[in-house]
């Protein structure tokens, strides 16, 4: 939108990324992964065994390695080859995130290497998760992509996303553009886990474009460490009755910066949108966004930030914003940076739960949503993952 | 001698600030006995469950022994893990926790025994859902009665555990406080004697200011909690009948008159 160079700062410094990286062979599995790697996969996401999903989409620094479907309802490929398949995508391709729109939307347009394309088809019910991961194993590599994603009319499509670096890679710059086009009585749910390094600077840049009665339900998680991660994705409510949900769980480290927020415009009857972000700091800076804006009579939306500053030296800042342009509208916000209840705490102690136990379930609990929408499966993995955290480190 | 005494308090003080509401309490709890803390609002009952469980905001000065241990200066989990249970009056809500976790990362005792006791306690579902969130009085009562069931300390103290609870539920809950406190020998078509005497050895301090879980709860013996100072020792249902006959204000007569015995 056009006040992002307004609020989001474009003051990285390009020039020690590298372009060129080597090309990889393909891989005919994901379990043939070394260790290392599918215990950084997992931790993304991204099922190596593949179990329980129903496709699987791999790039490796700039190559495609593996790319797999055995669900006639969907299409997984690379988005270049999907631009030969269906003469470049003319329809969708920088329709929502034009390349002019900043300096990572140019660079991705100028650099692009890949990205992935994911099609339900019309009618098409993808139970379990179509997974999509893009990996990075070369350090101070620049991995620019562009991804496309289309649930077709009355579809109901389950994506998740994992975006990770090889365990020895220190430092890198990923940009991603990303354009959701979620069709007349489509449901899309979009699952991103973020597992970077703790030097890379990360800048998606993303849109989504809802028709009549579609529901899009977004769910982002970042809970290790990035240096610099900057994204503010929008959901333009365009067809009467669609709805979008985005959920935001943030931990920040000491030394990480996280510019987070989830911008929703409802331009329809009957549309509706919730966000909901919990961040929590243990030294780093997190900036909670949100952003809604009325455009029709009779929507409703509500945006929901809830922050827990754990020690001194973290910051975070919740801004969120309501913007209505026209009569008859049902807008809330709610806003909280605060610390752990004592009394929570030493609730939990006279259980016996040593103080930091005590600690660590309850920053856990603040962290895990109840995702309304969420195939079971996904909402137990999620919650494994959170579960899993090392908040003893903290 | 060693142990005759599960529980002590000796010159017990505790400060809020710069007020003081004990002051210098003595009190002993023989193992398998249950004592009960009347008092009427505003006395210090629930500063005492408190300041002995080691919460934070209390300034203490004398003794607290568990088991003839000193446990002035324990951190509360560690008196939980030396045996200490306590209910709560009005628990904190623990959002994005459930009960059933809780319980799995802090009790005992698990696994079946925790439905079965859920299932008698009305609270299946509830183990599926946020610790105490969106709970109503009894609901919270019962939850915190499951979690000291598993958790099975050797000594438990109960908060006003029929505050807030509608008549429904406090039987429910009196039953299964006696469960708790291995007070319950009536015979039972679903369980032996020996299931009820399970526990005979456990001890309680059950704090009331209206008396009417008593109804439900056998207790051994009775004090008044008034001015900072415990007095009496007596048959807690003749308090009981005394304090709703005559309110406690029948206690301050008594206090007055022992005014310097009570101070010793």
């Amino acid at each position: 939108m056009s006040n992002d160079k307004k609020t989001l700062a474009d003051d990285l410094d390009l020039s020690g990324y590298r372009e060129d990286a080597p090309e990889h062979a393909e891989i005919e599995d994901l379990s043939r992964l070394s260790p290392e790697d599918q215990q950084v996969l997992l931790m993304t996401g991204i099922d190596p065994t593949g179990k329980e999903r129903y496709g699987s989409f791999f790039q490796k620094d700039h190559t495609v390695v593996h790319c797999r479907t055995d669900f006639e309802g969907a299409e997984i490929m690379s988005v270049t080859a999907a631009r030969k398949k269906y003469d470049g995508l003319k329809e969708y391709w920088g329709k929502l995130v034009p390349a002019d729109k900043d300096v990572y939307t140019r660079r991705a347009e100028e650099h692009m290497e890949h990205g992935y394309y994911i099609r339900s088809l019309p009618g098409a019910q993808v139970r379990y998760p179509l997974q999509a991961c893009l990996y990075l194993t070369e350090d101070k590599l620049a991995q620019d992509v562009h991804n496309i994603v289309i649930a077709e009319e009355a579809s109901n499509l389950n994506i998740i996303t994992g975006c990770a670096t090889a365990p020895h890679v220190r430092s890198g710059l990923h940009v991603g553009v990303s354009e959701f086009y979620v069709k007349k009585g489509a449901t899309l749910s979009f699952t991103m886990i973020h597992n970077w390094a703790e030097d890379m600077a990360v800048r998606p840049r993303s849109a989504v474009i809802l028709e009549e009665g579609a529901t899009y339900i977004s769910n982002y998680i970042c809970l290790v460490p990035a240096r610099d991660l900057q994204m503010y994705p929008t959901a333009i409510l365009k067809g009467k009755g669609s709805v979008a949900t985005f959920h935001t769980v943030l931990l920040a480290r000491p030394g990480s910066l996280m510019d987070v927020g989830s911008r929703v415009i409802l331009q329809a009857a009957e549309c509706r949108a919730e966000i909901i972000s919990r961040a929590v700091s243990t030294g780093g800076k997190i900036i909670a966004r949100g952003y809604i804006s009325g455009e029709y009579p009779g929507v409703k939306a509500h945006l929901e930030c809830k922050g827990l500053l754990l020690s001194k030296k973290g910051n975070i800042h919740a801004i969120p914003e309501l913007e209505g342009k026209t009569l008859d509208l049902d807008m809330s916000h709610e806003a909280a940076v605060g610390k752990i209840a004592q009394e929570e705490i030493e609730y939990l102690m006279a259980r016996g739960l040593s103080e930091q136990e005590a600690t660590s379930l309850i920053i856990k609990g603040f962290l895990s949503l109840d995702i309304v929408g969420l195939p079971e499966n996904l909402q137990k993995e999620l919650q494994q993952m959170i579960d899993q955290t090392d908040t003893d480190a903290m | 001698m060693k142990n005759e005494y599960l529980f002590e308090l000796k010159d017990f003080h505790v400060w809020v600030g710069e007020k003081e509401i004990l002051k210098g309490l003595n009190l002993r709890i023989k193992q398998g006995s249950v004592h009960v803390i009347f008092g009427p609002n505003g006395s210090g009952k629930t500063t005492l469950l408190n300041a002995v469980m080691g919460f934070s905001g209390y300034r203490v000065t004398g003794q607290i022994l568990f088991h003839g241990k000193d446990i002035t200066r324990l951190p509360v989990n560690e008196r939980a893990r030396l045996g200490i249970g306590i209910s709560f009056q009005r628990p904190p809500a623990i959002h994005g926790v459930k009960l059933r976790h809780l319980i799995a990362t802090s009790a005992k005792t698990n696994g079946r025994l925790l439905d079965e006791y859920a299932r008698k306690l009305n609270l299946v579902d509830f183990l599926e859902r946020d610790v105490n969130v969106g709970f109503s009085g009894g609901e919270i009562k019962r939850a915190e009665l499951l979690q000291l069931l598993l958790q099975d300390p050797d000594l438990i103290f109960l908060d006003e555990p029929e505050s807030g609870v509608d008549l429904e539920n406090i039987a429910l809950i009196g039953e299964y406080t006696n469960h708790l406190l291995g007070k319950k020998l009536r015979p039972q078509e679903d369980k032996t004697m020996k299931e009820l005497r399970r526990e005979v050895s456990k001890s309680g301090l059950l704090i009331t200011h209206t008396g009417h879980i008593l109804n439900y709860v056998n207790a051994d013996v009775g004090h008044i909690l008034m001015g900072g100072r415990i007095a009496c020792e007596a048959n807690p249902q003749e308090m009981l009948n005394t304090l709703q006959e005559c309110g406690f204000q029948e206690c301050y007569r008594c206090f007055r008159k022992e005014e310097d015995h009570v101070k010793r």
